[in-house]
């Protein structure tokens, strides 16, 4: 699971001749502790006249007591004095050179013809070069479908490009991000603009969120503990990247109730006892699996608030040396368990009003993969889950949605052939292998109490991994 | 005592041209220049043997010697030797202040005319001896017996030799006024090209208010200097361009010529009553409505040395039922151009006006047209205590040529002028002033 590269290269020596010979440069990256301030550095803060964005996004930023610069625009200083934002001025043609951001906040939602994009050159080229190691560049915007007029649509859409370059300039640590929020989903962004911001997306980049509107209000949330009094169900949740989500959303206040196969009984009971969880042993493919666990989730704790189907399993051949079976299970795990499960909790109204389900697909489900036929066919097959439940789902006030992790340092990664290995470590916009706690904080996003307006999402966690992009 | 508050006739000014620092001036004192300002007002309005209310006026830099220098410099006039004075000292303030407390007295009925002034010079600064050898001598006062004085003369040492000088520093900070006005200009993104436009800017209006003949009977000649030292009328923001910074270190945007320089000069405005102008058949060129100081706290809070203008200025329009837009003259102190600078970034920047000010909206845009018309402290220079006098004069003449307004929506009002002048300490001196 070490990265020697990594640790090589940040030797005062590796640094060096890395630079020299242009080898690419990870640097560690900044990841969240518990009670730490979302943003540990100054932000700025800026917007296209006209915008729809600002106001809301100042709101969040003086919530989060952040130490916000703006331009000397009238439209954001009266975004910044609305939301009681003591703002500082930044004009970059005075700025001294050395001053720099932890990150970069543009609301784009005014750019209703492509002849404004210039904004987004204006507001970013004086600025890009001053964003922080691990700093945060996040573009705002309004989702193309929901644009009134197909200029506006034309220039929103333009924005993916415009950001996705970003996250490929941005260096040392830097992310990017872009946020389209649907039109009057404003009071939505908060969990999401945090998330972004803040250290949990440490492995995110190069990603589009959409935003819609919710009936859930995230007033008087903890952003500390947001699943205080809520039970999450975490399959596959004894090692790896599931024994990470159990850890992240136990420490945001759920309780967690741990499943996975009999097989691994110890290693569960150890994972969720630290956590003061609970365990359920089930075979999720078991053909009484998903009335078990509904009808445990009742009888125990009169159903659950977040249900994350993290369970998976990979059985790799090329298509012509598989048999049957790696096909049947890899299917019936990552797949049709799922909607077993999903269709049995919804059937019975098991999970709670404001419920989350959050999938884990993968970057092999986008890109596919050689030897990984049905694996990607599973991981394939779930997002096609989520984007035809996120509709259903949202009927009945709740958010279905899913991480697709990309190269996660994990036991199953350290197996890999050094060549594969080290080509889906460095060929991604961070040079380097995500953990499993990146994958467990974005889902922890998904699943916030706050996260309402967040649905149909499919979000990467593979710092814009070349693959799949 | 009057119950109703009287108009406060302003009947005008002069001042000596403004000096730089050892120039013309180098051997003249801040009494040489104010009883010669003093004289030049009593030439001007004939107040030979008059005795007035009172004689107010101050300065920054003064000898201790100079405890009553401006009683002083009145025996010196040709005024009758019965008029009151007294000095009067806030810094960049002191000369806008003077004019207050004359008005204030005339407005309540306790006198019925004044003489407000200031005066500055820093070349014939104060030179303190050595605090250590100044204990020592003290205690060699208060020494009774020889044994004691010579004990007391045993700690004499050569290192005190060495003065003290006055310092253009905030003692509260240690910075200089520039460096202070450098972190400002900072704050607020103020950049290079903006203060060096304002500067030329400055100059130009100088220069223009010399040539039409606009400062003929407010400017009288004194030690051979005719016009303003530090005055370029030919500078330009090229030229500016080419200065280095001076404060703010390297990358610094403030100059030794959009910042004002060490000055020498002074400066008297002539008030009175209605009556009393009526009964000495001097015209009223203004009068002055209100006036409003106020400080801001430039050691513990995030606040600019020399915004406290922006706190006083918005109280006084308040008072008076007035918006920002509501004057045909602003004159805005250029202590530095990034003071300016600041200051109308600040009132119409809506957090500033919010979390700073408390107001719901920006307090306003200002006109650069109407800033300074006739030129500013950029161009002029800046002895300090001299300052306030100077745009008090400036300002009546103009509002007196201006007359009333022609601006649509208050046809027959007459025109109006704003006064704000930063000051050391984080004060800060506003008025109002209208036209007769």
């Amino acid at each position: 699971m070490n990265d020697r590269y990594q640790q090589l290269v940040n030797t005062p020596i590796g640094k060096i001749v890395s630079k020299q010979i242009g080898l690419p440069s990870p640097v560690k990256l900044e990841r969240y502790e518990r009670g730490q301030r979302v943003v540990s550095g100054p932000v700025l803060l800026g917007a296209a006249p006209g915008g729809r964005l600002a106001g809301a996004t100042a709101k969040v930023l003086a919530a989060i007591d952040a130490d916000v610069h703006t331009p000397l625009e009238e439209h954001v200083r009266t975004a910044a004095a609305d939301a009681r934002l003591d703002a500082k001025v930044f004009n970059p043609e005075a700025a001294p050179e050395d001053q720099a951001f932890k990150a970069l906040v543009f609301d784009a939602t005014g750019i209703e013809r492509s002849e404004q994009l210039r904004e987004l050159w204006a507001f970013f080229h004086p600025t890009i070069r001053r964003v922080r190691q691990s700093g945060r560049v996040i573009v705002l915007g309004t989702t193309p479908g929901d644009c009134k007029r197909p200029r506006q649509a034309t220039a929103q859409r333009a924005l993916e490009g415009f950001l996705r370059s970003v996250g490929k300039e941005v260096r040392k640590g830097a992310t990017a991000q872009l946020i389209y929020v649907d039109a009057k989903a404003e009071s939505q962004i908060e969990s999401t603009l945090r998330f972004c911001l803040s250290p949990k997306s440490a492995y995110v980049s190069g990603q589009v969120v959409q935003i819609g509107i919710s009936a859930m209000s995230a007033n008087g949330i903890d952003w500390e503990l947001p699943l205080a009094g809520k039970l999450a169900l975490v399959t596959g949740a004894s090692r790896g990247i599931g024994k990470a989500i159990a850890k992240v959303l136990a420490r945001d206040g759920a309780h967690v109730l741990g499943v996975d196969v009999p097989g691994l009984h110890g290693e569960l009971e150890e994972t969720i006892g630290a956590l003061s969880g609970s365990a359920l042993m089930v075979d999720i493919t078991g053909d009484d699996a998903p009335a078990r666990i509904a009808t445990y989730l009742l009888e125990e704790h009169g159903g659950v608030d977040v249900v994350v189907h993290n369970a998976g399993v990979t059985r790799d051949k090329t298509l012509g040396r598989m048999d049957e079976d790696r096909w049947n299970t890899v299917l019936s795990v990552n797949l049709t368990a799922q909607e077993r499960i999903g269709d049995e909790l919804l059937a019975r109204d098991v999970i709670r009003e404001n419920g989350r389900i959050v999938c884990v697909s993968s970057m092999s489900g986008i890109a596919g993969n050689a030897g990984q036929a049905n694996y990607a066919a599973s991981k394939a097959g779930v997002i096609g889950m989520v984007e035809s439940m996120a509709a259903p789902v949202a009927k009945k006030g709740l958010t279905i949605n899913a991480v697709a992790p990309g190269f996660i340092e994990t036991q199953m990664t350290a197996t890999m052939p050094i060549a594969a290995r080290e080509a889906g470590r460095r060929m991604n916009s961070l040079a380097q292998g995500g953990l499993p706690v990146d994958v467990a904080e974005t889902i922890a996003w998904f699943a916030s109490p706050a996260s309402g307006g967040v649905n149909g999402n499919v979000v990467r966690v593979c710092a814009q991994s070349l693959i799949g992009a | 005592m009057n119950a109703t508050a009287r108009r406060v006739a302003v009947l005008g000014g002069i001042r000596i041209p403004f000096a730089r620092q050892n120039g013309p001036y180098a051997r003249a004192s801040n009494q040489d220049m104010l009883t010669a300002t003093l004289e030049a007002l009593v030439g001007k309005f004939s107040l030979e043997g008059e005795t007035l209310g009172d004689v107010a006026a101050g300065g920054v830099l003064k000898h201790s010697r100079d405890f009553n220098l401006t009683r002083e410099s009145v025996l010196g006039t040709r005024l009758d030797p019965h008029t009151p004075a007294y000095d009067v000292q806030q810094a960049c303030g002191t000369g806008l202040e003077a004019a207050i407390l004359v008005a204030n007295k005339i407005a309540l009925g306790q006198i019925d005319s004044g003489i407000a002034g200031g005066f500055d010079t820093t070349s014939d600064a104060p030179i303190a001896i050595n605090e250590d050898l100044r204990g020592v001598l003290l205690e060699l006062g208060r020494a009774k017996s020889n044994t004691a004085r010579l004990k007391a003369l045993t700690k004499v040492r050569p290192g005190q030799i060495v003065p003290q000088l006055p310092r253009n520093a905030e003692p509260r900070t240690g910075l200089s006024m520039g460096e202070h006005a450098a972190i400002m200009a900072t704050e607020w993104g103020v950049s290079r090209a903006e203060q060096d436009e304002l500067t030329a800017r400055s100059h130009r209006k100088l220069a223009a208010a010399y040539d039409t003949g606009f400062l003929d009977d407010l400017v009288v000649p004194f030690l051979g200097l005719e016009r303003d030292q530090n005055l370029r009328p030919d500078t330009t923001v090229e030229k500016l361009a080419k200065l280095k910074p001076v404060f703010g270190g390297k990358e610094g945007t403030m100059t030794a010529g959009n910042s004002t320089p060490l000055s020498d000069g002074a400066s008297v405005v002539l008030l009175s009553t209605d009556e009393w102008a009526a009964e000495h058949d001097i015209p009223v060129l203004a009068y002055l409505v209100d006036a409003q100081t106020a400080a801001v706290d430039h050691v513990h809070a995030r606040e600019g040395l020399l915004m406290a203008p922006t706190y006083a200025v918005p109280k006084l329009l308040a008072r008076n039922g007035m918006s920002l837009g509501d004057f045909d003259f602003y004159e805005i102190h250029e202590a530095f151009a990034a003071q300016v600078l600041c200051t109308l970034k600040a009132w119409s920047d809506p957090v500033y006006c919010r979390e700073r000010l408390g107001l719901d909206a920006p307090l306003g845009h200002i006109d650069v047209d109407k800033l300074n018309t006739h030129g500013g402290s950029l161009a002029a220079g800046h002895p300090f205590g001299a300052t306030g006098g100077r745009i008090v004069a400036t300002l009546a003449k103009a509002l007196k040529d201006f007359g009333p307004t022609t601006h649509r929506r208050h046809p027959h009002r007459p025109g109006r002028g704003l006064i704000s002048i930063c000051a050391a300490g984080g004060l800060g001196v506003a008025a109002i002033m209208e036209a007769a």
